[in-house]
């Protein structure tokens, strides 16, 4: 047996300008969509998704890149807001803590939907991915009755407060203190790379309250008001120039006992807890419909500068279709796993790693397409500016919620039961350690 | 679209894989490769026994009327083990020309003894060498050479993709009427045959579309093959795993250092992607035969070079002891680069990925 000639409804042997001349683009792309369309229709149509339709038709505002931050941000939780009224938000939550209490199918339903825009989502994702999961997973009723159905509506909006200075992939030497005095807590610390602390109501916080146990074991998490006196937020650039992140300063700010989530001293399973949410929520959220590096607008990229016709950009680009589609394909079989009652656990990982590597493979393709011109632009050309700033943020998916050296470690480690790597702090009293650059006293 | 196992499909999935561990174990399938490389005895129990040859086989032409999922799983199994049975000749390629082609007769004829164990059939598709078929005094003949037939040397019946004189047509043949030659192999566990034909005696068969029918066998030997290689990249991994727990090198388990843990971790999550991928092109084989074609491609571009790396980083980190005859590992490297080609280069099969997509 040896290759097959191609089967296709387009010869592969015309060049890109025949293929035009013999059907308009538009025209051809007309017809997939309504093929797809057809697909969708005849598999799953739901009147859930006809709703999901609906909605966004009437409702999905037009990308926000080119407003204020502050108005991108009133015009995200207008959407979040309505999106959750008619009742699209929170979709697999319980019911009993404002969400819809539906199945996965819904979700998939309205994913597949909401991947043809380009949806104002970022504020959310930390408490809806992340967050939100943990408080289901570890709060108390009272918790999650009251921090739930806000976080989903988009009224409140949550942050993650776990980077520290010293303490980047080994979270677990982290140094701000919590101490306990009388009804409340006091914190004392520094947080970094904390994504949305500048506009946060609310944020998970991570702090030390035991430093004579080791170092995992004296660590609690709390739910932390962001208005808090003794709170300071300063926004930190990030190498695209923008400034998503913040570094955090905690000075002696209370916060009451009952804002532990989970057990005092239990912060390292919450912390895990979270992490695993964290990298289910990246993974599966890596493709959406205004990322520049996703495939679909690769192709178009290549179109538009005369390359798709290039058997090298034809190769690449097929590439990067098989490997986004795996991965969304492996996301589903989780959730579907997830819906079956085996959770994902470490698995996330798997998604959180490939995301980030299917970026670094778009980052070349966009340059094999584009070549010298993704060097340069005119002012005001929004799209080759958008590009750029993918390209400068693909950085953030190898290092941000762990980076790709630790997601193989928790493969190897939790999933393939490889041996850890030796470990000398695992059982020496946190007060003991020599914790990032310097020696604690 | 439904990408986990249901109950019934996971029991299948561990009696196979039970069966074969007793039956087909890696000493086994060494004689083998070193013999004929066909186990005969394996075949017919896997027929009778579990009832596997007829998977996809409607009951009344004596098959267990089962789908591509089931199918798909029987073959994980098949490629974990590296089993020496005709299995892709007969219960794939053959089985799926004889369902497509518009030939009841055919069928009833040949199906119900290819799902029971006691024909193999293979099947000559070769797009380079095509075999001409001309009418000689009524009867059809075949003239020519169709190359590297999978299971060709103990097929009974062959089916042939022969050029007419308008256009091409599938015959069948009898196995006896072809010389044989069989060819040395890059796999050992993988037999490819030459078949001669002159003046050859072969029925044509009814079939409208025969191209049509030779690309929808095309995308379900990908689905099936996928599946195949997804087995012997799950067993790699595993084998690997394994060796990297209990290999101490400088003092540590070589599995505890981060340039062999990574290379696992990477072949891990190679596996589970191309693991969704292929239960994706197996659901779609049964239930969305407009999306078969992309699924196929995708699935084809995605664990072919997934399952030659993982293959080749096995025998890699099994270090000097992998690269020796006498380790399994070497098996699956040949195997993986075998099945990596026989349906198309990797860059073919993104080209025709593209052309799907119409990029």
């Amino acid at each position: 047996m040896s290759a097959p000639e191609p089967r296709s409804r387009v010869p592969r042997n015309r060049t890109s300008g025949e293929r035009d001349a013999a059907r308009p683009r538009e025209a051809a792309e007309r017809e997939i969509d309504s093929e797809r369309d057809h697909h969708r229709e005849s598999r799953s149509g739901t009147a859930f998704r006809a709703g999901v339709r609906d909605f966004l038709a009437r409702n999905a505002p037009e990308p926000l890149g080119e407003l204020e931050p502050a108005e991108q941000l009133r015009a995200a939780k207008r959407f979040q807001a309505a999106a959750y009224d008619a009742g699209l938000i929170g979709i697999t939550w319980p019911a009993e803590y404002g969400g819809q209490g539906l199945t996965a199918a819904e979700q998939q339903d309205y994913d597949e939907e909401a991947a043809h825009y380009d949806l104002p989502g970022s504020p959310f994702m930390v408490g809806m991915g992340m967050c939100g999961p943990t408080l289901l997973d570890l709060g108390s009723h009272e918790q999650k009755a009251r921090y739930v159905p806000p976080l989903l509506r988009g009224d409140e909006i949550w942050c993650q407060l776990f980077s520290e200075p010293g303490a980047g992939s080994d979270v677990a030497s982290l140094q701000t203190r919590a101490v306990r005095d009388g009804d409340s807590w006091v914190i004392n610390g520094q947080k970094v790379w904390t994504s949305g602390a500048q506009f946060s109501d609310f944020g998970a916080l991570l702090a030390r309250t035991d430093p004579d146990v080791p170092k995992h074991r004296g660590i609690t998490m709390f739910i932390v008001d962001m208005r808090s006196p003794g709170v300071t937020v300063r926004p930190l650039r990030d190498m695209t120039g923008r400034a998503p992140f913040n570094e955090v300063y905690f000075d002696d700010v209370r916060i009451p006992a009952d804002a532990v989530i989970g057990e005092v001293g239990g912060g390292w399973l919450a912390a895990v807890t979270m992490l695993g949410h964290e990298r289910v929520s990246i993974g599966g959220s890596v493709r959406r419909g205004g990322d520049p590096l996703a495939y679909d607008n690769l192709v178009e990229l290549a179109r538009a500068r005369d390359r798709a016709g290039d058997p090298v950009v034809r190769d690449r680009l097929a590439g990067i279709y098989a490997r986004e589609r795996a991965l969304a394909l492996f996301n589903t079989k989780l959730r579907q796993e997830a819906e079956a009652g085996s959770p994902p656990g470490a698995r996330g990982s798997v998604a959180k790693l490939a995301g980030a590597e299917l970026l670094w493979q778009a980052v070349e393709t966009a340059g094999l397409i584009a070549g010298p011109a993704l060097t340069s632009w005119e002012d005001g050309d929004a799209a080759a500016e958008e590009m750029a700033i993918a390209i400068n943020a693909t950085p953030a998916s190898s290092i941000a919620g762990g980076s790709n050296q630790v997601q193989r470690n928790i493969i190897g480690e939790r999933i393939l039961g490889l041996p850890k790597e030796p470990q000398v702090d695992r059982d020496v009293p946190f007060r003991e350690l020599k914790v990032g650059t310097q020696r604690r006293p | 679209m439904q990408l986990v196992l249901d109950q019934e499909q996971q029991e299948l999935r561990s009696s196979v894989r039970k069966f074969l561990a007793e039956h087909a174990p890696p000493q086994r399938v060494r004689e083998l490769a070193d013999g004929d490389g066909h186990d005969a005895e394996l075949w017919r129990r896997l027929s009778t026994e579990l009832g596997l040859t007829g998977l996809v086989v409607p009951e009344e032409l004596g098959g267990s009327g089962a789908g591509h999922v089931e199918r798909a799983v029987v073959l994980e199994e098949l490629g974990r083990a590296l089993a020496p049975v005709p299995f892709l000749a007969t219960a794939v390629l053959a089985t799926d020309v004889l369902l497509g082609i518009d030939d009841a007769a055919a069928r009833a004829d040949l199906l119900p003894a290819m799902a029971s164990g006691e024909l193999i059939a293979a099947v000559a598709w070769d797009q380079e060498s095509v075999p001409a078929a001309t009418k000689r005094d009524g009867a059809w003949v075949l003239d020519g050479r169709a190359q590297r037939v999978v299971s060709g040397d103990i097929a009974d019946v062959v089916l042939v993709q022969a050029k007419t004189g308008q256009g091409t047509g599938w015959f069948r043949l009898r196995g006896e009427h072809a010389a044989k030659t069989p060819l040395r192999t890059l796999d050992p566990t993988r037999r490819l045959t030459n078949l001669d034909f002159a003046a050859a005696p072969a029925e044509l068969l009814s079939s409208p579309d025969p191209d049509a029918v030779r690309s929808r066998v095309r995308d379900l030997a990908a689905v099936a093959l996928s599946a195949e290689q997804l087995g012997g990249m799950a067993k790699v991994l595993e084998m690997t795993a394994e060796y990297a727990k209990v290999r101490v090198q400088f003092g540590r388990a070589i599995g505890s250092y981060q340039g062999v843990k990574h290379r696992l971790a990477d072949m891990h999550s190679a596996l589970e992607q191309a693991g969704a991928a292929v239960r994706y092109a197996a659901w779609t084989a049964d239930v969305d035969p407009q999306e078969l074609p992309l699924a196929a491609a995708l699935v084809q571009v995605l664990v072919s070079p997934a399952n030659f790396q993982a293959a080749a980083d096995a025998v890699q980190l099994h270090g000097g002891i992998g690269y020796t005859w006498e380790h399994d590992a070497h098996l699956y490297y040949k195997r993986a680069k075998t099945s990596e080609l026989l349906l198309g280069t990797p860059d073919q099969n993104r080209a025709r990925l593209a052309d799907l997509l119409q990029i």
